[in-house]
């Protein structure tokens, strides 16, 4: 190599050969780590497509010989939730009821108090937020049983509201946050400058704050989706059998005591549950990481 | 002069920081004021205050004869513009234009009229559909000094307005803020840490030091009286020298610098005749050191030695002693003068200044 080097004159871009030991070692971690978190959704899509005779043959990581999509139209339709046996489709439309308004009305009220504590600094506003930054810090099973007394008070207990309301609570420290500390980010000139053209509290914040914001809401949004989509608890505390999420009736299913274990259905239902914060992990990871990078980074 | 923003003992605390202390500011009608300062010094957060964007802690504030003390920044009359130019990036230059006025439901045709003519006056009509973006930071400073245009107010404010652009623009947009000004005859209000932003733009500068102005005087006196030690020292590039002191105070007073060495300085326009002796500095630019043959008709002239020579390209400075004292003094660019060089020196000490030790202030 050396007598190499020494008779060719460098010029020019450097030449970088492709097999070089980091490289190697790079790219084997990074195939390994990501065959290690693709198997088991290959077992669970395999298991789902399986028969049943096929499964209990028990070689989980063979493909399945006969394609079957019973299993899915099971799951969605007719496999039993405790009484009932309508399937997941009941629960995966409770869990829009519960996911849209949530995320919205948290979305929204998070973005107007994080707008506040920049911008329109009150008195206490540092002693508020001190409160929020600690909220966010308290594990929130701690604070089940009051909200519980809470909504039984206002008299939403076992309904939807109940369940938006509660989301809506826990959501506000992180989302806060993260809203205060993008506001904080953008130039307080601007803010100044609309003040000065007569701008008042929501006319600053919808037509300068928020158009300036779309990544961070962004962020927000898939945040509040795929943590409310995934809401276990809450659902099976607050909202009330008629309004249970797909998450519970999944458990449901999955957990159960009578009757042979359908392993198959399980894995379709078990998919179903998981497509939707997926999908929004998909279409949104670019804009989530872009968000996250504009939140962390000025400018 | 009819006055246009008047100032009345305005302070403002931050908890127990004092950031003015009883300030007091009268602007006449179309003046062009420069509030000066270094960083920290709370020229800033006075032209905040002025603006409605701060509350004042006690004091008041009039703008055209009105008391706006507890008013909105919109129901001032005034207009501002902000050194980050601080531009809506979602909305063409034209509605970064007319924002304010479509806020206060002007009508379309009144709208559009105006801002036609404040796109005219800075030459932005090409820019009009374009993004803050899309421009350059020479064009975004037009754009914001013309979305305070279209306001038709009385009173601009500034906000260092020119501190983000290049040496080159900035010089140019300085030009056209004063062919502006000499233009709309508003009144004006320009923050900057630029002296020569300030000498240049300015009817009268009020240098500012720690929330409280140390001089207001037009550019001219400033330069020449100014009437403490710090105002000598902030103002000049290269700044003041100081030779460390004493003044004897008779029919025929005499500055005795540290080492010995005798200035006579009869020629001064003392505030007030001097009496005995005490400790003083003595100020002079370094344009006011003559050299060579001219030296010796000043009322003071010695030898020295150059250490430093500094070509500027439009003249030289050169560093030495003067008394023992490091001493600059600018000179021809045309006159050669190398390190070691032994030349005359002089001054006249009526062009200079003289500062109490003690108090600082001018004598």
């Amino acid at each position: 190599m050396a007598s190499i080097a020494a008779t060719i004159e460098p010029f020019g871009p450097r030449p970088r050969p492709f097999f070089t030991p980091t490289r190697i070692i790079i790219y084997g971690i990074i195939i390994v780590a990501a065959l290690y978190y693709m198997l088991p959704l290959y077992v669970m899509i395999t298991t789902s497509l399986k028969g049943l005779p096929e499964i209990r043959v028990g070689n989980i990581f063979a493909p399945p010989l006969e394609v079957t999509f019973e299993p899915w139209v099971k799951a969605w339709t007719s496999a039993c939730t405790g009484l009932t046996c309508n399937g997941l489709a009941p629960g995966f439309w409770n869990s829009v009821k519960i996911t849209l308004p949530s995320t919205i009305v948290s979305v929204f009220v998070a973005a107007v108090s994080g707008y506040a504590l920049v911008n329109w600094r009150f008195k206490g506003s540092e002693f508020f937020f001190t409160c929020l930054l600690l909220g966010s810090f308290i594990p929130y099973q701690v604070m089940l049983y009051p909200m519980v007394m809470i909504t039984a008070q206002l008299k939403i207990f076992g309904t939807l509201w109940a369940v938006i309301l509660v989301h809506t609570v826990f959501g506000m420290p992180i989302l806060t946050l993260l809203f205060r500390n993008y506001f904080a980010s953008l130039p307080q000139e601007l803010f100044k400058a609309a003040r000065v053209d007569g701008a008042g509290f929501w006319r600053i914040f919808f037509q300068i704050m928020a158009p300036m914001s779309l990544p961070i809401f962004a962020v927000a949004i898939i945040l509040q989706v795929t943590g409310i989509w995934n809401d276990f608890l809450f659902g099976v505390v607050f909202a009330g059998t008629q309004n249970y999420p797909m998450t519970v009736q999944l458990n449901n299913i999955v957990n159960s005591a009578q009757g042979v274990r359908e392993y198959n259905v399980n894995m379709a239902a078990t998919i179903l549950t998981a497509a939707v914060p997926l999908i929004v992990y998909f279409v949104s990871g670019k804009w989530f990481v872009r968000g996250i990078a504009a939140g962390a980074v000025k400018g | 002069m009819q006055s246009s923003v008047s100032i009345k003992d305005l302070s403002l605390n931050f908890g127990a920081v004092q950031v003015l202390k009883g300030l007091d500011l009268e602007v006449g009608q179309g003046e062009f004021i420069v509030l000066l300062g270094p960083s920290g010094c709370g020229k800033s957060t006075l032209l905040n205050c002025i603006a409605g964007l701060l509350e004042v802690s006690g004091g008041q504030i009039f703008i055209g004869g009105k008391n706006v003390t507890w008013s909105e920044p919109k129901d001032r009359g005034i207009g501002m513009v902000f050194q980050s130019y601080a531009l809506y990036p979602q909305m063409s230059v034209e509605r970064n234009l007319s924002f304010g006025l479509r806020v206060a439901g002007m009508p379309r045709d009144e709208i559009e009229r105006r801002v036609a003519r404040a796109a005219e006056i800075l030459q932005i009509q090409p820019l009009l559909q374009r993004k803050p973006a899309n421009l350059s930071g020479g064009q975004r400073q037009r754009v914001a000094i013309g979305r305070a245009l279209v306001r038709d107010v009385d009173v601009f404010l500034f906000d260092e307005p020119l501190s983000n652009l290049d040496a080159k623009l900035r010089s140019d947009l300085r030009v056209e803020i004063k062919r502006l000004h000499q233009r709309l005859k508003n009144t004006m209000i320009y923050v900057t840490h630029d002296q020569i932003e300030a000498l240049t733009l300015a009817d009268r500068i009020a240098i500012m030091r720690g929330g409280e102005i140390q001089q207001l005087a037009d550019p001219h006196t400033i330069y020449n009286k100014p009437v403490n030690l710090y105002v000598a020292g902030f103002i000049g590039s290269p700044s003041m020298n100081f030779l460390q002191g004493t003044l004897n105070g008779a029919t025929q007073p005499m500055f005795v610098a540290e080492d010995g060495t005798q200035v006579p300085v009869s020629t001064y326009a003392f505030e007030a005749a001097p009496q005995g002796s005490s400790k003083a500095v003595l100020g002079v630019r370094p344009e006011h050191i003559v050299l060579g043959d001219v030296a010796r008709t000043m009322p003071f002239s010695t030898e020295v030695e150059i250490e430093i020579v500094e070509p500027m390209g439009s003249d030289t400075l050169a560093w030495t002693r003067i008394a023992g004292q490091p001493v600059t003094f600018r000179a021809d660019s045309d006159v050669l003068l190398h390190v070691g060089q032994k030349v005359l020196v002089g001054f006249d000490p009526a062009r200079g200044s003289i500062f109490d030790a003690q108090s600082t202030n001018r004598l």
